[in-house]
């Protein structure tokens, strides 16, 4: 139903970019659901509300790509062309791959730290530095994205996976010691 | 101030006629109905004027009752009503035990996944309890508005999982009802609230009712209500409270073993209790037999409950996280339920999130309310509304893996619809088969998850491990319930199954619930497919012509709409005649024949929707 030929970006009505605004996005995500969300085809015939449902979800997977730096960057690549699929091996960056054991490392032992809540809060606030990092380096290299460009732009992806993962982790460590010392 | 509204010429809205939907809260302790009247949403009484009904069903010699005669009939026959039977929507006999000893009805041993009580009446489950509940309300509906409904809106606490949303609505389809859409409490209270009404901003929603707890976080922004994150406990409510007091009193009174008209009695005190200490300092409790007085302080009582309402405080702790922001930025907190009542609790969430929570509309219609509300939008009476609810699944979905691991598919708090893929193999050379074991729940391991679904890919060509490419699609529609399939994809072979989480009923079990039902004989039956049928007919052709009043012209040549209007005047005849299947086969001919035009409308609505946007940016482009 939905014009599939069209683009996240330009279901949007957003340009191409890496870099988005993230106001303009929001906006536009909810003056979209409010013309084809099945709320809005309640009592319409049964098959207004299988498109209207198609729709709606093609809608939230559309933002939910968008909206996410990792998730944006993997549907800019398969745009440029290049098959994110066959990305599955891992980062042969052996420095980032040392920094990586460590860093789990240091998460492992943090309930033994004097104080636990500080270090782990410390430890989120490490890792979301780094995925910072890496979203600016990827936004710089898709303005001009030539194929050693796009090269970096994948092994950024891979290493956004690891630290995106650690982050994760590290957020359920601090919940938990959230809940057993608050 | 509402601002009023001009038609532009040639578009005048065509006075539609006033479509009666309701709005119903199925709560554990009491249910209400709630419509929209000349444009003011209020709860719908019963003839004695009562808006309550108690969720209490009882089986007695002369027929089932609900309600307050219900209740009444505890004291005498406590096995054969029913109670806080929402606890046990969507549940497994293997769930009853986890809630242990607290239910006093006598369960059926039975083959089957979903527990049935026996009663005078037979052996029932959890969904015809329910409906018997629903069908009490809609009746009460129908000659307070004087006429059929429509459509209704169910409410569910937003933390139910997928099984005892099924259910839910199960039960509304068992009562006869159509289910405009199952509604989150907490969604609803916001909605009543008049958060709609420009109040921009982050609010939290804390629901504490009978039996079961929410918290949700939302954000609104220009009468859109997006769902930032929900949490909660299923099982946790006020109950807990009185069962609390009630061991309390047992302790006091040196009770050891109370049988079910003592366990009833010691609930009665309890919960009178836990009522006077909303105001008193104090409450005086008194037992008959065994013969006993005492009395509980307000103190006492809140070292009673303190550790469960810290769990509902840990579980806010949880959904602000999800929603990442910090407790300050909320600008309201909502109580909803009839357990905010109780004084401990507005203390310690008013604590917690540093602001006076908002009591100002009676915490036990404020949910149903709401329903009736979006009732009113969802029934189309409200075409330039500009409400809408954006809402989340509450907990993750995901898949066995090797191992007994679990491999989340869709996570908690994405927002609904939502469809999500994901590809598995094959484990071994030659295997042509695969279960799915479709899980619920955050913990890694399958065993602390709730099982949803089992089912078996079959088919699959015999290849090498790890060749085949095994597509499995979850789908989250509008009511938050899920459908999974598995497809096979390497060598075009399409084996797919659907499958729905087995907790609530199979169609062809409700159909036979109806058609076993004493109130319709055969006779009835007929005379209901064919009343459904020309409903249906109805539906369709007034939808139908409203599209064509509003964009035929524009979207359809004349050929095309001379097709349609001819296939419409079809239709029109077989709802005026008698036969249920000529007309239910009309409808599916209308609809092949609309298919394209459907579509046609639904593209330009979106058009419409960027419309002002594209414009503006293609003049920016251009300059």
């Amino acid at each position: 139903m939905l014009d599939l030929s069209k683009n996240f970006f330009e279901l949007f009505g957003l340009p191409v970019s890496y870099t988005i605004d993230n106001t303009a996005l929001r906006e536009r995500y909810r003056e979209l659901q409010r013309s084809v969300h099945p709320d809005r085809y309640a009592n319409a015939s049964q098959q207004e509300q299988r498109l209207a449902m198609q729709g709606s979800t093609y809608i939230n997977e559309a933002f939910e790509t968008l909206k996410d730096p990792l998730g944006r960057a993997q549907y800019m690549l398969r745009l440029l062309g290049v098959d994110v699929d066959a990305d599955k091996e891992t980062t042969k960056d052996t420095a980032f791959l040392m920094e990586q054991l460590e860093l789990r490392e240091a998460l492992s032992e943090i309930r033994s730290q004097p104080d636990p809540l500080g270090a782990i809060g410390d430890f989120v606030d490490t890792v979301s530095g780094k995925l910072n990092h890496v979203i600016h380096e990827m936004a710089a290299d898709f303005e001009n994205p030539s194929t050693d460009r796009l090269d970096a732009i994948r092994e950024n992806v891979r290493k956004m996976q690891f630290l995106r993962k650690l982050h994760q982790e590290a957020e359920t460590v601090e919940a938990e010691l959230e809940e057993e010392l608050l | 101030m509402a601002l009023l509204q001009i038609a532009e010429p040639g578009q005048a809205a065509a006075p539609h006629e006033h479509k009666l939907a309701a709005g119903i809260d199925l709560g554990t302790t009491n249910s209400l109905v709630a419509s929209v009247r000349s444009g003011t949403p209020e709860t719908l009484p019963d003839e004695q004027g009562e808006h309550i009904l108690p969720s209490v069903v009882a089986y007695t010699p002369s027929g089932v009752l609900v309600g307050n005669e219900a209740l009444a009939n505890a004291h005498a026959d406590a096995l054969n009503t029913i109670s806080s039977v929402k606890r046990l929507m969507g549940r497994g006999v293997e769930d009853l035990r986890l809630l242990g000893d607290e239910l006093p009805y006598d369960f059926a041993q039975t083959d089957s996944a979903v527990p049935r009580i026996r009663t005078r009446a037979g052996d029932v489950s959890p969904v015809e309890v329910s409906a018997e509940i629903l069908k009490v309300l809609g009746k009460r509906a129908e000659s307070a508005l004087g006429g059929e409904l429509t459509g209704v809106v169910v409410t569910v606490p937003a933390y139910f999982d997928d099984a005892q949303r099924q259910a839910t609505k199960d039960a509304a389809t068992l009562a006869g009802l159509r289910v405009f859409r199952l509604l989150n409490e907490p969604t609803a209270a916001a909605i009543a609230y008049g958060l709609d009404k420009g109040a921009d901003g982050i609010h939290a929603i804390y629901d504490l009712g009978g039996g079961t707890f929410d918290i949700s976080i939302l954000r609104l922004n220009r009468g859109v209500f997006e769902v930032m994150s929900t949490g909660g406990d299923s099982a946790l409510g006020g109950d807990d409270f009185d069962r609390a007091i009630a061991e309390w009193i047992m302790q006091q009174a040196g009770i050891e073993r109370p049988d079910s008209t003592v366990q009833a009695a010691l609930m009665r005190a309890a919960r009178h209790a836990k009522e006077t200490l909303t105001t008193q300092q104090v409450a005086a409790i008194e037992l008959e037999q065994p013969a006993w007085k005492g009395s509980l302080d307000l103190g006492t009582f809140n070292g009673l409950i303190d550790a469960l309402v810290r769990k509902t405080i840990s579980a806010c702790r949880r959904a602000l996280r999800d929603a990442g922001i910090m407790a300050d930025e909320v600008e309201d907190v909502v109580m909803v339920g009839g357990s905010t009542r109780v004084p401990r609790v507005r203390e310690l969430v008013g604590q917690f999130f540093g602001r006076e929570p908002l009591v100002d509309i009676d915490p036990d219609r404020v949910v149903a309310i709401g329903a009736a509300i979006q009732a009113d939008i969802l029934a189309g009476n409200k075409p330039d509304e500009e409400m809408l609810l954006l809402d989340v699944n509450p907990l993750s979905l995901g898949i066995e893996t090797m191992g007994g691991l679990v491999e989340k598919i869709i996570p908690r708090n994405t927002t609904i619809p939502v469809a999500r893929a994901q590809e598995f193999t094959t484990f071994k050379d030659g295997q042509t088969a695969m279960a799915v074991h479709v899980v619920q729940g955050e913990r890694e391991l399958v065993d602390d998850c709730r099982s949803l679904a089992r089912f078996e890919l079959r088919g699959i060509p015999p290849m090498v491990a790890g060749a085949a490419r095994i597509r499995v699609t979850y789908r989250i529609d509008a009511d938050g319930l899920l459908e999974v399939e598995a497809e096979e994809q390497t060598q075009g072979v399409r084996a797919s199954i659907e499958v729905k989480p087995s907790y609530g009923l199979s169609d062809n079990e409700i159909a036979d619930m109806l058609r076993s039902s004493v109130e319709h004989a055969h006779d009835d039956m007929e005379a209901r497919k064919l009343r459904e049928q020309q409903v249906e007919g109805d539906r369709v052709i007034e939808a139908l012509v409203a599209a064509l009043e509003a964009d035929g012209d524009e979207l359809l040549n004349p050929e095309e709409r001379g097709r349609i209007d001819a296939e419409l005047a079809k239709l029109r005849k077989l709802v005026a005649g008698t036969d249920a299947n000529a007309i239910e086969q009309g409808i599916k001919t209308l609809e092949n024949a609309c298919d394209f035009y459907v579509e046609r409308r639904m593209n330009s609505n979106i058009r419409k929707a960027m419309a002002g946007h594209s414009v503006n940016e293609f003049e920016q482009e251009a300059d």
